[in-house]
C-alpha cells in the first residue's frame, strides 16, 4: 500500500516551521562540508599526482 | 541528521487537525554540533599539531599540510564529540559543563555518539589515504585513548585521570611530525612529553577552584580524593618536571636561542606560581587561578616560539 492508497483520517506526521528550519540549516551544512571535502579530495588527487594508489588500478 | 531511536514511539502533542502529529525530530542547529566538537581543545590541538608539522626536517606540499591538519583538527573534534556522548550525565551535574549541547537536550547522546564516529572514522581513513598511515594510526589512537582510555575508564575511575589521559592532549605535535616525515625520533617524543608534563598542573589548577563542582558529579579528581594540600605538592612536582622539559628543545639543538630564552622565562613564571600555588590555603584561590590562565599562554609561547624559530619549517619551501 503506497502513501497515495493510506485512507485520510490515517496519522501524518509532520514537521513544525521551526523543525524545518533547523533541518534545512543541518542538510545545508552538511551539503557544504561535503562539497568542500569533494573539492579537497579533487585537489589533492591533483597534488599528489597519478601515482596515489599503491598499486595500479 | 537526527538518528531517533526512540522517537517513533514517542507520543508527541497531538495537533488541532485530525489524524497530525508532530514529530520529536533534532531541533539542534550547526552550532550545537559545532560545539560538540569543542572548538578551544580543537584550536589547541591544531596548533601543536601544526607545531610539530613544521619543526619536522622534511618537506611538505602546503595542501598536503592543510588535510593534514584539517584531518587532526576533525579527529580531534570526534574525541570531543563521543566524550560529549558518553560523559552527559556528569556534564549536567557540572556548572562548567551543564550548557553543553546534550546535557541541555539540544543533541540526543546516541546522536552525538553517531556524529563523533562518522568524524573519527573519516578523519582517519582521510589522513591515511591523503597523508600515510603513520599518522592516521596515531591519530586513530589518540581518539581511542581519549574516547575509550580516559573518558570511558580513568575520568571516573582514579585521580590519576588526566595524568594518564593526558597523553591523548599530547599526541598531536607527534601526529604532525609523523605526516611530514612519515617517522618519529627524539623531537616529537619531547615535544610529547612538554605537553604530557603540562596536562597535571594545568588541570588541577583547575580543578583545586572548581573542586565543589568536581564532587558534585562525582569525578574524582585529585583534589576532591586526596585533598588540597596533596594536589598543590603534585602541581609543584610537575611544574619541576615540565620547566626542564620546556628548555630540551634548545639545550638539545632543534631550537634557537629566541625559543631557549622563551623557554627560561616563562618555565621561571611557571614555577613562580606553581611555588604560590603551594603556598596559597583556601579560600583564597587567586594563585591556582593565575597559574591556570598562565599556563595556557605558557604552551601557547612555547610552541608559537618553536614555530617561528624553525622559520616555518616546511611548510613553505
Amino acid at each position: 500500500m503506497t502513501e497515495l492508497d493510506k485512507p485520510e483520517d490515517e496519522e501524518r506526521i509532520v514537521l513544525t516551521e521551526e523543525q524545518l528550519r533547523a533541518r534545512r540549516a543541518r542538510s545545508i551544512a552538511i551539503a557544504l562540508a561535503l562539497l568542500a571535502l569533494v573539492i579537497l579530495f579533487f585537489i589533492m588527487t591533483l597534488v599528489k599526482g597519478p601515482y596515489m594508489a599503491p598499486r595500479p588500478i | 541528521m537526527s538518528l531517533v531511536t526512540e522517537g517513533a514511539d514517542y507520543p508527541g502533542p497531538a495537533a488541532a487537525g485530525a489524524g497530525v502529529v508532530y514529530a520529536d525530530v533534532s531541533m539542534a542547529g550547526v552550532g550545537d554540533y559545532l560545539a560538540l566538537l569543542k572548538p578551544r581543545v580543537m584550536s589547541l590541538v591544531v596548533f601543536t599539531a601544526l607545531a610539530g608539522l613544521a619543526v619536522a626536517p622534511a618537506s611538505i606540499h602546503p595542501i598536503t599540510a592543510f588535510t593534514a591538519l584539517l584531518c587532526i583538527a576533525v579527529g580531534a573534534g570526534a574525541s570531543g564529540a563521543l566524550n560529549m556522548a558518553y560523559d552527559a550525565d556528569i556534564d549536567a551535574r557540572m556548572v562548567r559543563t551543564s550548557q553543553r549541547p546534550v546535557p541541555k537536550g539540544k543533541i540526543r547522546p546516541g546522536e552525538a555518539l553517531a556524529f563523533g564516529i562518522t568524524l573519527a572514522g573519516f578523519s582517519v581513513a582521510t589522513l591515511g589515504l591523503m597523508v600515510n598511515w603513520l599518522a592516521a594510526g596515531l591519530l586513530a589512537f589518540t581518539i581511542f585513548f581519549y574516547a575509550v582510555i580516559y573518558t570511558m575508564w580513568l575520568k571516573r575511575s582514579t585521580p590519576q585521570n588526566i595524568v594518564i589521559g593526558g597523553a591523548a592532549g599530547a599526541f598531536p605535535p607527534m601526529i604532525g611530525w609523523a605526516a611530514a616525515t612519515g617517522s618519529l625520533s627524539l623531537e616529537p617524543i619531547l615535544l610529547f612529553a612538554i605537553i604530557f608534563f603540562w596536562t597535571p598542573p594545568h588541570f588541577w589548577a583547575l580543578a583545586l577552584y572548581k573542586s565543589d563542582d568536581y564532587a558534585r558529579a562525582g569525578v574524582p579528581m585529585l583534589p576532591v580524593v586526596h585533598g588540597d594540600m596533596t594536589t598543590r605538592r603534585q602541581i609543584l612536582l610537575y611544574t619541576l618536571l615540565l620547566v626542564p622539559l620546556g628548555i630540551a628543545p634548545w639545550a638539545l639543538g632543534f631550537a634557537g636561542l629566541l625559543y631557549g630564552v622563551t623557554a627560561i622565562a616563562t618555565g621561571a613564571i611557571m614555577l613562580l606560581l606553581a611555588w604560590q600555588v603551594f603556598r596559597e590555603r583556601r579560600p583564597t584561590d587567586a594563585a591556582s587561578r593565575k597559574l591556570f590562565a598562565f599556563s595556557i599562554l605558557y604552551l601557547f609561547l612555547l610552541f608559537a616560539v618553536l614555530l617561528v624559530d624553525n622559520g616555518w619549517g616546511g611548510l613553505i619551501r
